[in-house]
């Protein structure tokens, strides 16, 4: 593990790379968006894990997008992801749909170092009909019949999230947001954001120990104190709605995305 | 009914329709959901018996999963989830739901968030409850643009779940999977059979005259109004605070 800062954590990004990413409320490393486009890298096939927000609008409106893996794309209360679904509309990104527990199962195959993992559910939905990477089979345990969806592995490039904190060996805290860790499973290169680095070893205590990823699939942590707002990070601080809304209204247009961005004040209030 | 709101009426059917469930869960923005499955949690601890556990996605407070937002569709997969809420950009006459957007996928001219967990929740959860208040031709369609969950499956894919009902802010339809196909049965207060005729884009079976929803009684109104709408304040402070207003406004 490498004790880093942002913009040098968004150097590991590169073109084409396949980046997965969390939900709104697991985690968000908002304090990575700005460096990711700073540095520019594109073509980024993105994973939503299992669905993606304001993190996944700035970097498709940013134009560093090629493919969105997701289950859902919103901003939640403040309504549709606009930049999102404005390069929907123009097929500007190539959309692999999906739903929550098949991204799940995806990431659980690479977890295990599996091909796939079956899933029940889809069999007659257009989602099925559009993924020609999922495939269906008879249950080889059955006597016949009993049709199942495969998930190949979903083995993604990177994996950047937020959380609490980290110590100083390189130990991350993500309590019981699970996902975080199936996403560092599944990912080549783990880049977190944390709020604070604490000195004790957080494997020390069994009560911490837990809820922790070990530093062995950490690449880098980089402190960045409020780094998921204006998302919240749970057990620290909640979401900033008005500045979400704020966005929303902006990113409206293309222009107006460009104009929020470039605003200097990124920063809470 | 003076006295009795609109949204008080679906919340009481809701709490109705899930009577006898162990466990049900709530999607993050569904406060008219949570609310019925409150009540009936209400409504049970007052007679003396326990009421269904309630698991609100992202809410902290009443979320139980320890193993990250996986552990929802695991648990469903275990059969140990027995109600759950879908809405739709787009319901039919088959229990299709649509939940991508209208128009040629993949360049949906309205595109709308995506499919979440429904392609594999409506299958494993046996009594999913189609709520959309928005009872229009645009919603309720004869065929959606796209299948996100079907409300039927053919003859040897597994299905243990799937629709029982579908609520709107005008009636309450029974889903029959042997059609398959919805069955009015009941009008809402201030509503016709007429107007849902017209409201509704795919056909429906209905009784000649059918008979009005349900309304709760003085009781049920109580504990609604009490404790329920408080702990509702705790996940959907604004949803509270607006049915707080709302009844301000009626003769309650």
């Amino acid at each position: 593990m490498v004790l880093s800062e942002p913009r040098a954590m968004a150097k590991h990004i590169e073109p084409g790379m396949r980046v997965a990413l969390p939900v709104d409320y697991a985690g968000v490393s908002m304090a990575m968006t700005r460096p990711i486009i700073e540095h520019g890298a594109g073509d980024l096939d993105l994973v939503c894990v299992p669905t993606g927000g304001l993190q996944v609008d700035q970097l498709v409106g940013a134009g560093l997008v090629r493919t969105v893996e997701t289950s859902a794309v919103s901003l939640g209360e403040a309504g549709g992801a606009p930049r999102f679904n404005a390069a929907v509309k123009e097929g500007a990104v190539r959309l692999k749909d999906a739903t929550c527990p098949a991204i799940h199962a995806g990431l659980m195959a690479a977890q295990k170092g599996s091909p796939f993992m079956p899933l029940r559910g889809l069999i007659g939905t257009d989602l099925l009909r559009h993924r020609d990477d999922w495939r269906v089979v008879d249950n080889p345990l059955a006597d016949g019949g009993d049709p199942i969806v495969l998930i190949p592995a979903i083995k993604p490039d990177v994996a950047i999230f937020h959380v609490p904190m980290a110590d100083r060996f390189g130990n991350v805290w993500i309590g019981r947001r699970r996902e975080l860790a199936a996403m560092a499973y599944a990912s080549r290169t783990v880049l977190v954001t944390v709020e604070r680095i604490v000195e004790e070893n957080l494997l020390a205590d069994e009560l911490s120990a837990a809820g922790v990823l070990p530093a062995l699939y950490v690449t880098a942590v980089a402190r960045a104190p409020q780094g998921a707002w204006p998302y919240g990070l749970w057990g620290e601080y909640p979401a900033d709605g008005a500045e979400i809304a704020r966005y929303a209204k902006a990113a409206r247009t293309a222009d107006g995305f460009s104009a929020y961005m470039a605003e200097a004040q990124m920063e809470p209030a | 009914m003076a006295g009795v709101l609109p949204r008080e009426v679906l919340i009481c059917t809701i709490a109705r329709l899930l009577d006898g469930v162990r466990h049900v869960a709530v999607g993050a923005s569904s406060p008219i959901p949570a609310a019925g499955a409150m009540l009936l949690r209400a409504m049970k601890e007052a007679g003396g018996t326990i009421g269904p556990r309630i698991s609100i996605l992202g809410s902290v407070e009443h979320n139980f999963f320890t193993n990250g937002s996986a552990e929802l569709f695991d648990c469903a997969g275990q059969g140990r989830i027995d109600a759950f809420f879908l809405g739709g950009g787009q319901i039919d006459g088959f229990g299709n739901v649509n939940l991508v957007g209208t128009g040629d996928y993949p360049r949906s001219s309205v595109r709308w968030p995506g499919s979440f967990g429904s392609a594999y929740l409506y299958f494993v959860v046996p009594r999913v409850i189609l709520f959309r208040e928005e009872h229009t031709p645009r919603v309720l369609v004869e065929k959606v643009d796209f299948i996100s969950a079907p409300g039927v499956s053919q003859d040897g894919v597994f299905r243990s779940g799937g629709p029982i009902a579908l609520l709107t802010g005008k009636g309450l339809f029974r889903f029959d999977k042997t059609r398959p196909g919805f069955h009015l049965e009941s009008v809402h207060p201030g509503h016709d059979l007429a107007e849902i005729r017209q409201a509704t884009g795919f056909r429906f079976e209905h009784d000649a005259e059918p008979r009005q929803t349900a309304l709760p009684d003085r009781a049920t109104l109580d504990l609604l109004r009490g404790r329920v709408f408080d702990e509702l304040a705790e996940t959907y402070p604004e949803f509270a605070a607006q049915m707080q207003r709302d009844l301000g406004t009626v003769d309650a």
